[in-house]
């Protein structure tokens, strides 16, 4: 099912200095990006798994050249995208689009649905006049809306319909990577589903593959066959899906998977009720970035002094803590 | 677990709150009848739109100008209409004997007063104490919510707490007061899931302590099935489902509840494909004739499009507002 490595993130670092203070006058650094390998093949879905303030976000708009990396390398489809020069850029960045959480505060209220989807086809030469004209209309159908939002503007849709725009907008110039930022997370879940349902469409038909980062972990579950769980900076784990949440290695990737709520009243959980808030990205722990809060019954010094490092723990799995088993066989095999 | 015996502490019958907007007028609660017992757990389940937190503003009073609440309506707190009552006295029942704990907790704090004088100052108005006393309580009431170094965080301001400890500081302040009736507006929405597992918790262990019931109001179902005893589904205004968590989970009676439960990806057996609901949720000025779900929903006939059904027995505890009650062979055929 996956064919070549369309993304490859090697060592990513992303920091960003800031001044904070009455004044202004202290100095620091915000770590938001420690390190990060990961890579996306032509046509397959990574999920990536964070709480609010992991780095999930700067990661994917640094993976797009929208901030600048301190330190590593983005490779898309063999090009260095961090030493393109801005003409090289950009036509590289019709291959890969974009779409953000907020459906409101990303497309522009001045344009129309016609303007704003027609905007990265005429700036990408792709197509001009009539012809440009219908294929908004074949890209709004695509996305199950009706050829008549073309004259609408954003404050007369809806959270559904807005977002749906936005994935038009996206595949107006033909990428083959999505770039998917939290994009359900602002709908309710009956519109939720419809554009799940429609995410799952678009890549059998268009073959895309997706980065697709969400705090939801059934969202990710229902959509990325392979999922990364990032922590304070750090991808913490990684593996494929069904195996990571049944038999979830690392600490941090238990607690999470025994969080979350689960409609089902039936079903009772041994829950993993971590105490404390993630530390700051400005000063992360010494050691594993999750220590201060691992309840690990093996945790010991090691955890303090030393920084795991992400390892083989069995067939296509990885997990980045001093104390995490190794796995021999897949954990089940997947009844799908 | 609550007997079914045991009073009613809230009946909130037949209430109706309309807005009026450029657009007309906005029957964002339209003739809801909801009970809490005293020290059960009561979900209010439903998406944006469709009048949840407005009920929850009303219960206390609190919806805003150009919001009305019509004659008729009655929200009764161990028996008194508290729409009826005087201003003072119902100054007196906000806060101490119904709290109120809202979704942002950034916004529900007073930005330059530290949190131990907020907390106080929800103490002094209720009871008559000195201030040194107040000060004691709201510390006590910090411990009890988990802070850490209470004595020191109370001299903290809102900005210099995390997301996470900002919830558990209003929660100490909804219930320093051992308020009778704790309503939960999406307590954990704004928080990480690490945080709202806490946070639920919390809520439940404190719950216990002091026996006190709570109107969760989410539109989560999956908190719902972890922390109600019963559930109310709101649609457009108006309850369209009443259950105990157990049955309406496994026998949802209503196809708007059912859209809903299949709409959610289960973090435990993926699915193919997710059964979405179609269509959305049509504008508070222009409920749907008849049955407001008709146009969304996939078993609809003529009698859905005419009359409106009422809240019909589908079991004993549970009623949907749906005529699939009395009809249920037309389930069998699927357009």
């Amino acid at each position: 099912m996956s064919g070549p490595v369309l993304l490859d993130v090697r060592d990513l670092v992303v920091h960003f200095p800031r001044r904070t203070g009455l004044l202004g006058t202290r100095r620091e650094v915000v770590q938001a990006v420690n390190g990060v390998s990961l890579s996306v093949a032509a046509g397959e879905t990574l999920g990536l798994v964070g709480e609010s303030g992991c780095g999930k976000t700067t990661l994917a708009r640094a993976v797009l050249r929208l901030v600048d990396p301190t330190a590593g390398r983005v490779t898309f489809d063999g090009q260095d995208v961090l030493a393109l020069a801005p003409r090289p850029l950009r036509a590289l960045r019709r291959r890969m689009q974009i779409v953000f959480q907020d459906p409101y505060a990303s497309l522009n209220p001045r344009l129309t649905v016609r303007r704003a989807v027609r905007e990265g086809i005429e700036i990408h030469r792709l197509a001009e006049g009539a012809e440009a004209d219908r294929r908004v209309v074949r890209l709004l159908e695509e996305v199950g809306l009706t050829a008549d939002a073309v004259a609408r503007y954003p404050h007369e849709l809806s959270g559904g319909q807005r977002q749906r725009v936005s994935i038009a907008r996206a595949l107006a110039v033909e990428p083959d990577l999505l770039v998917c930022d939290e994009p359900v997370s602002a709908l309710d879940v009956s519109v939720q589903a419809q554009v799940l349902n429609l995410f799952a469409d678009l890549q059998a038909h268009r073959r895309l593959a997706y980065l697709f980062i969400s705090h939801d972990l059934a969202v990710v579950r229902h959509l990325a066959p392979r999922v990364a769980v990032m922590y304070l900076g750090r991808i913490v784990e990684e593996g494929p899906t069904h195996e990571l949440f049944t038999g979830p290695l690392h600490p941090y990737t238990q607690a999470l998977l025994s969080a979350a709520p689960v409609p089902d009243p039936a079903r009772q959980r041994r829950r993993i009720v971590l105490s404390g808030e993630p530390p700051s990205p400005v000063r992360p722990p010494s050691g594993c970035p999750f220590h201060p809060r691992c309840q690990h019954p093996a945790k010991d010094d090691s955890c303090h002094r030393e920084l795991p490092a992400l390892r083989d723990l069995g067939p296509s799995r990885r997990a980045a803590c001093h104390k995490a088993d190794s796995v021999r066989a897949p954990a089940s095999p997947s009844p799908a | 677990m609550t007997s079914p015996q045991a009073p009613a502490l809230l009946e909130i019958a037949n209430l109706r709150v309309s807005f009026a907007t450029p657009a007309g007028t906005a029957r964002a609660v339209d003739g809801l009848d909801l009970v809490v017992r005293s020290g059960e757990t009561v979900g209010l389940v439903g998406e944006s739109g469709c009048g949840k937190t407005v009920t929850a503003l009303a219960i206390l009073r609190l919806v805003d100008q150009g919001g009305h609440v019509a004659p008729g309506s009655q929200v009764r707190l161990e028996g008194r209409d508290l729409l009826a009552l005087p201003v003072k006295e119902m100054q007196a029942v906000r806060g101490n004997h119904v709290a109120l704990v809202f979704q942002e907790p950034a916004s529900a704090l007073n930005p330059v007063l530290t949190i131990g004088s907020q907390i106080a100052e929800a103490v002094r108005v209720h009871h008559r104490l000195r201030r040194r006393d107040a000060w004691r309580r709201a510390v006590e009431m910090l411990e009890a919510v988990g802070i850490p170094d209470a004595a020191e965080r109370a001299r903290h301001y809102p900005h210099q707490l995390s997301g996470g400890m900002r919830q558990r500081v209003l929660i100490a302040m909804a219930l320093v007061c051992r308020p009778k009736l704790l309503i939960a507006d999406e307590p954990t929405t704004a928080l990480d899931v690490t945080i709202q597992a806490e946070i639920l918790e919390l809520i439940r262990s404190l719950q216990q302590q002091l026996g006190m019931a709570m109107l969760l109001i989410t539109h989560n179902l999956g908190v719902v099935a972890e922390t109600a005893e019963r559930v109310y589904v709101m649609y457009a205004g108006q309850i369209v489902e009443e259950a105990q968590t157990g049955d309406l989970f496994a026998h949802p009676a209503h196809p708007y509840t059912e859209g809903l439960l299949g709409a959610v990806p289960s973090p435990d057996e993926p699915k193919q494909r997710l059964t979405a609901i179609a269509g959305q949720v049509p504008p508070a000025t222009q409920w749907p004739s008849g049955c407001r779900f008709h146009p969304r929903c996939p078993w609809a006939w003529d009698r859905c499009r005419q009359e409106t059904p009422p809240l019909l027995d589908a079991a004993a505890g549970h009623r949907a507002r749906c005529w699939l009650v009395q009809e249920p062979e037309r389930r069998g055929a699927r357009p």
